[in-house]
């Protein structure tokens, strides 16, 4: 499974995807494909291999079929190889270069 | 539509009636919930309390779906929170493993406890599973 997991998140293509879903999630085909300069086939590709790592769930609502962020594996990464007491000290480290990065580009 | 919705899928190698049981047995809920305290007799329409290890009040709300060992439903509030609904869906997967799908909706949009409960269901589900495989919780401390 993991192996499936590093392999889908090889592509730029498909962490744009997760990076839309980040954004705002449970979309369709349809919708994830406005904001892509992709075909919709190279999308709907890029989403099987999301989803065969289980990266990505879907969800049936009505006739639509709705896309989902799953973090639980990423979650099990994170897991493997941070522990709990570094993770403050990670999100005040990721804080302190979103803070000094976002100065940077507004002088 | 106005609302947030998080779904989660995990694959956990055991069997429905064991993942049940972890799911519905306060006690055993107790080990992967960061020891935090259950109250609840899961009778339809019954409340469903927590509290945290320290004492402080976790989520409430009331049963919804009960119908072992494949659904359970229950909704779910915390004082700063508008009323949500999170349900657990068991399907075995092949001879050895389960799928658990577990659906959180009601959220509005930008509501403060977004983050928290999102970052919150990836850690219960991952202590979840390490219980189940390897008999004991992750030692992750409290939420958050």
């Amino acid at each position: 499974m993991m192996d499936e997991v590093f392999k889908a998140l090889a592509d730029a293509g498909r962490r744009k995807l997760l990076d839309e879903l980040h954004a705002k999630n449970g979309r369709t085909l349809g919708e994830l494909c406005e904001h892509l300069a992709m075909s919709r086939q190279a999308v709907s590709k890029h989403l099987a291999i999301l989803e065969k790592a289980n990266l990505v769930v879907t969800v049936w609502q009505g006739r639509e079929k709705l896309h989902y962020l799953n973090p639980v594996p990423l979650n099990e990464i994170y897991e493997r190889w941070i522990n709990k007491y570094e993770s403050r000290r990670l999100a005040a480290l990721s804080d302190l270069k979103k803070i000094l990065e976002e100065k940077e580009k507004k002088q | 539509m106005n609302e947030k919705k998080f779904v989660y899928v995990t694959y956990i190698d055991t069997t429905p009636e064991k993942l049940w049981e972890a799911l519905t047995n306060t006690e055993f809920m107790k080990k992967y919930w960061f020891g935090s305290n259950f109250e609840t007799d899961w009778k339809i329409g019954s409340t469903i309390k927590e509290t945290q290890q320290d004492g402080s009040p976790g989520f409430q709300g009331e049963i919804v779906q009960f119908e072992p060992p494949q659904l359970l439903s229950y909704t779910f509030y915390t004082e700063s929170e508008m009323k949500t609904q999170v349900t657990f869906d068991i399907k075995p997967q092949g001879a050895t493993a389960v799928k658990l799908t577990t659906t959180h909706e009601g959220y509005e949009i930008g509501s403060k406890d977004y983050q928290s409960i999102s970052e919150g269901w990836a850690a219960v589900l991952s202590s979840l599973k390490t219980f189940l495989e390897k008999g004991e919780p992750l030692s992750l401390g409290t939420w958050g």
